[in-house]
């Protein structure tokens, strides 16, 4: 439990996803992936070669992507939707939210490039808004994986375990992979990866690797923040925050999205309902992104170790006695 | 069972006069809902329901059945009428459209259990993608069934629409039949006003659609276009369907103002009699 996260070399989630459908394709002919012209950037090339009769390419029209996928989900298909985020979830909310939602269908949707790390690109392709939109959806799984290797597990899972609709968010920057493939993961149950008692780091995405590293550097300084990685922002696992917030007193939660409608206020419905305790919220706040490199970007909206540790050394001082 | 085939015209148009009949009375208790498009596609319901479609309402969900996706989920009255008319349920029913807990939502909801529903929709624009969809899982099953897609002419004012109608001419989807309601109206006024559609053929054409215009109040005319629809090898198939809004009331007949509008009680009976009065 109190082992040292190591990084095993930096790689995209994107791989992650890429492994994860091409792992899924193979034995099972029902899964279709559904091209909109990014396909290499985006990872699906990979299954595109290897199953040449399950990819069907449709152009850059997102909004007709959405539809066919459920289209081909009422017929028993499996399809998985991927592009960037910002088209793959926001472009095309309303026909997720009539044609796939409401309709219950099992339609796989990706939303690649997602976040400030994208980079040079800036504001229009840097998705902060994502997972705000998918997470208020009715039927709508959202996933929010930590690094290449849990992006593979989450990939499969989402594919052949999850029900109905699902959404799951990667990036395209090389971040620290370090979780293990016999890492129990669990869709709808957060991870406890470092123990403490003194607060909890409530982390999502490519955050969990910087919420270590802050609890690493807090350590040295005889504070305990534990760490949890919330790899599925809904259904929330109510019950691992909940216990956070009545062992440790006070959350800080880190995402690579807008505060408002993210990770933060999920974590934060939770609490105001069962147990309330202070809360400081890392991620961005009401802003659009910019071009720059990705950690130059992380730096500047305050998406780091040090953020949280900052924060982390606040809010021990808010904190009620227990 | 496969649902029989009623193939003579003069029965279809007493068919299609019951399911108006229906509707007003339908909508007339609702207190809202769409009349006037719902009566003007009551024959090309009719015709599609007893005369085309493959299906049976006694097992709605048989594998080999026609698809028939209903992308202006406004009018949801004809839909209903008419599968409760050909046998998917009681008519009786038909008296809890858009009350709170039927199973006849004012839009599609297949949640809540109608049988026959092969998609909820309603918000325009969306259902030829679902469409596309199906008929490619047909096409990669290489299973029979075709689908038939019913869109509004004002729906064709989303680009969406069109993203759709150019994945079907590319992927050569020859299973699957667009019919649209061209009557000519939408809430606002004339769709030539509002934002014009014209020339709708050759907008269709330049997609890579086979073509085909009819008398959408036309049994006969109807039908021919219909059964025409299966000889295409590669390209999806548009029948341009121009109906009147209101057709069987002639003193509604081609008024957008009953686009959205469901009758009072005194204005159904009024309407009820003057469809007597027109079919005799």
């Amino acid at each position: 439990m109190s082992r040292k996260y190591i990084n095993r070399g930096d790689r995209p989630t994107k791989e992650g996803f890429g492994e994860g459908l091409l792992a899924s394709g193979s034995r099972h002919p029902e899964v279709i992936t559904l091209g909109a012209d990014i396909t290499t950037s985006v990872g699906v090339n990979l299954f595109a070669d290897r199953f040449p009769r399950q990819f069907i390419s449709l152009g850059i029209a997102e909004q007709n992507c959405v539809g066919v996928a459920a289209g081909l989900a009422l017929e028993g298909k499996i399809p998985v939707f991927a592009t960037y985020a910002v088209f793959a979830a926001l472009r095309t909310t309303d026909q997720i939210r009539v044609s796939v939602c409401y309709n219950n269908l099992h339609v796989v949707i990706g939303g690649a490039h997602a976040g400030l790390s994208v980079g040079p690109d800036g504001a229009t392709h840097q998705a902060l808004e994502d997972l705000a939109v998918m997470r208020v959806l009715p039927n709508m799984t959202v996933l929010s994986p930590c690094d290449a290797t849990q992006t593979k597990i989450a990939t499969i899972q989402a594919i052949h375990e999850v029900k109905g609709p699902v959404y799951i968010r990667f990036g395209r920057a090389a971040m620290p992979d370090f979780t293990s493939e016999k890492q129990l993961f669990e869709v709808g149950k957060g991870q406890l990866l470092h123990p403490g008692d003194d607060m909890t780091i409530i982390a999502t995405g490519h955050m969990v690797w910087e919420a270590l590293q802050a609890a690493y550097l807090l350590k040295k300084d005889g504070i305990h923040a534990r760490v949890i990685n919330i790899h599925t922002i809904k259904p929330i696992d109510r019950e691992i925050i909940v216990t956070a917030a009545q062992e440790t007193g006070a959350i800080i939660t880190a995402e690579e999205h807008q505060v408002a409608g993210g990770l933060g206020s999920a974590v934060a419905e939770v609490l105001a309902a069962a147990f309330p305790v202070p809360i400081k919220f890392i991620g961005v706040l009401d802003h659009f992104g910019e071009s720059g490199e990705p950690k130059e970007l992380m730096k500047k909206y305050g998406l780091t170790d040090l953020a949280i540790v900052k924060a982390a050394k606040k809010i021990f001082t808010l904190k009620p006695n227990l | 069972m496969i649902h029989p085939k009623v193939l003579d015209p003069l029965l279809l148009k007493e068919i299609s006069t019951e399911i108006r009949k229906s509707v007003i009375t339908t909508l007339s208790i609702a207190g809202s809902g769409h009349l006037g498009a719902s009566l003007g596609l009551a024959d090309l319901f009719t015709c599609l329901y007893f005369a085309i479609l493959n299906h049976d309402p006694d097992d709605p969900l048989y594998q080999d059945r026609d698809r028939l996706i209903l992308s202006i989920g406004h009018v949801a009255p004809i839909l209903y009428t008419t599968l409760a008319r050909v046998g998917y349920f009681p008519e009786a029913e038909m008296a809890t459209l858009r009350k709170l807990g039927s199973r006849l939502q004012g839009h599609p909801g297949r949640e809540h259990g109608l049988p026959g529903l092969e998609l909820s929709a309603g918000s325009l624009g969306q259902g030829l993608s679902v469409s596309v969809g199906r008929a490619i899982a047909a096409k990669m099953d290489n299973e029979s069934w075709r689908v038939f897609c019913i869109l509004g002419d004002g729906e064709l004012q989303e680009g969406s629409v069109w993203e759709a109608a150019m994945a079907a001419s590319h992927l050569k989807l020859n299973n699957l039949v667009a019919i649209v309601d061209r009557n000519g109206v939408q809430i606002d006024g004339k769709t030539e006003n509002v934002m014009a559609l014209e020339p709708l053929k050759e907008k269709w054409k330049a997609f890579g659609w086979e073509v085909i215009e009819c008398d959408g109040n036309n049994h006969q005319d109807l039908l021919s276009s219909l059964q025409m629809t299966n000889q295409f090898v590669e390209k999806p198939v548009v029948i341009l369907a121009y109906t009147k809004m209101g057709k069987g009331v002639p003193m509604i007949e081609g008024d957008y103002h009953w686009h959205g509008k469901a009758p009072s009680k005194h204005e159904a009976s009024l309407f009820l009699k003057q469809l007597k009065e027109e079919t005799g």
